[in-house]
């Protein structure tokens, strides 16, 4: 469900926060007391529920990232079960260690070998504290680049699945060089000599995000967010205060809409009425009807065409004009 | 020594640079510094060897050949493609201050004789953040370069990415990446220079992917910011961390090189990868008994010299 915190956006999410304090407050008279409150409480639900139904119709941005961020939403692993068969999943970087926020996997799609690679957060607190929150060191992105040189040496389609807040901030992930890690993932994606389809599923978080997302196809889910920068971390350096994060949520343009408008996303795949989470088969079947619409072409491309037009769809991104100084 | 620029606005810059008055105060050390000998220093302080930074205009001033440098795109800007809020009036304030539309210059020149594609970017201008203009111009260098099969330099110095342009601006980590990985493909150099401070976006694409990279002393260089690390970690960072010397420990540079050796250093660099040598050299270039070669007729990326 979409929760009013923090910082409402709209008159929607006050009289959100205000029923469901309410109904927060019966449910606690009623249990402290053992008095029967449960036919104001449905009323109350019912009337939350309409004011949710209302801001799934036409959610703002603000509203998008919280379902982006939703800890209900599809994760990686849900994806991959249900997608791919025989899937052999791959460890390490060689180098360091088995990052655990990024996967890498053999698998077969509708019986073809493909390579699985993408962010791993978890489902709850204990396991995302394991996967650090679905944000790599650099070991994962290496990781991820080992996965993807196996697909291009067989010519079989990488799949990339994004859902990341970002690069980790840490003192061991810079000196292990992940702005180095992130740059060359992004170098080699653009030249990889095999098929690269990206799905961002749920948050696309700055170059933690676009280090596994250079490819032929950007496909993105109706509700989740690509963004330079969290709206968060965008409020407190423009207007010191992190609380307008809704606002920076706006001017950021981090919707699958907007993207596609900028041309950054290629397809926007529907979600279920409420987001992802509500019936997390639908998401998945809008996915796996994307790979199969896409898949058969791709493999059939030559790779230099492939690489000529991967080059182009990024060279071509940007807005420039001639100074008028 | 300002003789290449046409600009006339760019001598304001200068002064502006550098307050008026006779003395200048270092912002390490603190000690009062004789301006004139500060600038005979190449803005390094004589007393801590703090390595001011440079407006991008300096930078090639001092790593080019008097008279070798041509412009590319001089005029190519950022647009406002977000509509973002308070982001024209940034521009225009940047504009302003340096007499610059965007914040990195690209060009070629040659450096002790050698021909180059080059680019410096500005840190004076809005913290050399890279939006769609500086994605563009990097690009288009590192084109001009595997066109004409020159090297390419870049000096970098950035906060990363310009938000201000969303994840448009994001996706200049892409296009400027797979500018440079055509350059890698065609055997041609790519020297990466950064210089204090450069981080976030900018190191996390063109700026780490140098066939040798080089960084000067006591540069900020690194992915994600100082304090945001001390809060997620919670403890404090040793004093150098993410500067030059420590990524140089950690095995994320080449070499750092001090400025007065930085336009020898890249210059010998050039020679071994095999740079096309112009005939006729600047006066402040050292005099080379090598036949020069024209970039015409030279094939490959065979190291002519070194």
């Amino acid at each position: 469900m979409i929760t009013s915190t923090p910082g409402p956006s709209s008159d929607l999410d006050r009289q959100l926060g205000d029923l469901e304090a309410e109904i927060e407050r019966l449910r606690r008279l009623s249990r402290e007391q053992s008095i029967d409150l449960a036919g104001e409480i449905a009323t109350l639900d019912a009337r939350a529920e309409d004011v949710r139904r209302k801001i799934y119709t036409n959610p703002t941005p603000w509203h998008v990232v919280q379902l982006a961020r939703h800890p209900q939403r599809p994760r990686l692993l849900d994806l991959v079960a249900s997608l791919f068969t025989d899937v052999i999943e791959l460890h390490g970087d060689r180098l360091f260690r088995d990052d655990p926020a990024m996967l890498a996997a053999l698998a077969r799609f509708d019986g073809q070998p493909v390579v699985v690679i993408g962010h791993n957060k978890g489902k709850d607190t204990k396991e995302n504290i394991a996967r650090n929150f679905g944000m790599p060191y650099p070991e994962g992105y290496r990781k991820a680049l080992r996965a993807m040189r196996v697909g291009e040496k067989f010519h079989y389609p990488v799949i990339a699945f994004v859902d990341t807040p970002g690069a980790f901030p840490g003192d061991e992930a810079e000196e292990r060089g992940q702005a180095e890690a992130i740059a060359r993932n992004i170098e080699e994606m653009s030249r990889l000599r095999t098929p690269v389809i990206v799905v961002i599923t749920g948050e696309g978080g700055s170059g933690g995000a676009l280090a596994i997302a250079v490819g032929d196809l950007t496909l993105m889910l109706q509700y989740a967010i690509y963004t330079v920068i969290s709206p968060e971390g965008c409020a407190a350096i423009l207007w010191h205060d992190a609380s307008k994060a809704a606002q920076a949520a706006e001017a950021l343009r981090l919707t699958a809409k907007d993207l596609q408008a900028l041309e950054i996303v290629d397809e926007i795949l529907p979600e279920p009425f409420g987001g992802a989470h509500r019936d997390p088969d639908a998401a998945v079947g809008a996915v796996r009807a994307a790979l199969q619409r896409h898949l058969p072409a791709l493999r059939e491309t030559p790779v230099e065409a492939l690489l000529e037009r991967r080059y182009a769809k990024f060279r071509t991104l940007g807005a420039v004009e001639t100074a008028k100084i | 020594m300002l003789n290449w620029l046409r600009r006339p606005k760019y001598r304001s810059l200068q002064r502006r640079e550098m307050p008026a008055g006779l003395w200048a105060k270092c912002p390490r050390c603190t000690n009062l510094i004789y301006r004139k000998e500060l600038e005979r220093n190449l803005k390094v302080c004589p007393k801590c060897a703090y390595h001011h930074r440079l407006p991008a205009i300096e930078r090639l001033e001092i790593t080019l050949d008097e008279d070798s440098f041509a412009e590319f795109d001089a005029d190519l800007t950022s647009a406002d493609p977000l509509k973002f809020e308070g982001y024209p009036q940034k521009l225009n304030e940047a504009r302003q201050k340096t007499g610059r539309p965007e914040a990195v210059i690209t060009g070629d020149g040659t450096i002790e004789g050698y021909r180059t594609v080059i680019g410096a970017l500005d840190f004076h201008f809005m913290g050399g953040s890279m939006g769609s203009a500086v994605g563009e111009k990097v690009a288009r260098a590192a084109e001009q370069a595997r066109d004409r099969r020159l090297p390419l330099v870049i000096f970098s110095a950035s906060g990363g990415a310009r938000m201000q342009e969303g994840a448009l601006s994001l996706m200049q980590l892409a296009k400027t990446s797979a500018a440079i990985g055509r350059l890698h493909d065609a055997g041609l150099p790519y020297l990466s220079v950064m210089c204090d401070p450069t981080t976030g976006g900018v190191t996390a694409s063109f700026a780490f992917l140098g066939d040798v990279v080089l960084a000067e002393p006591g540069a900020l260089i690194g992915f994600a910011g100082r304090r945001v690390i001390e809060q997620t970690i919670r403890r404090k960072l040793p004093d150098d961390f993410q500067t030059a010397e420590f990524c140089l420990k950690k095995g994320l540079l080449d070499m750092v090189v001090p400025r007065s050796e930085m336009r020898s250093t890249v210059a010998r660099l050039l020679s071994f990868f095999g740079a096309p040598k112009v005939e006729a050299v600047s006066v402040e270039a050292p005099a080379r008994t090598e036949t020069p070669q024209v970039a015409e007729s030279r094939s490959g990326g065979s190291a002519a010299e070194g």
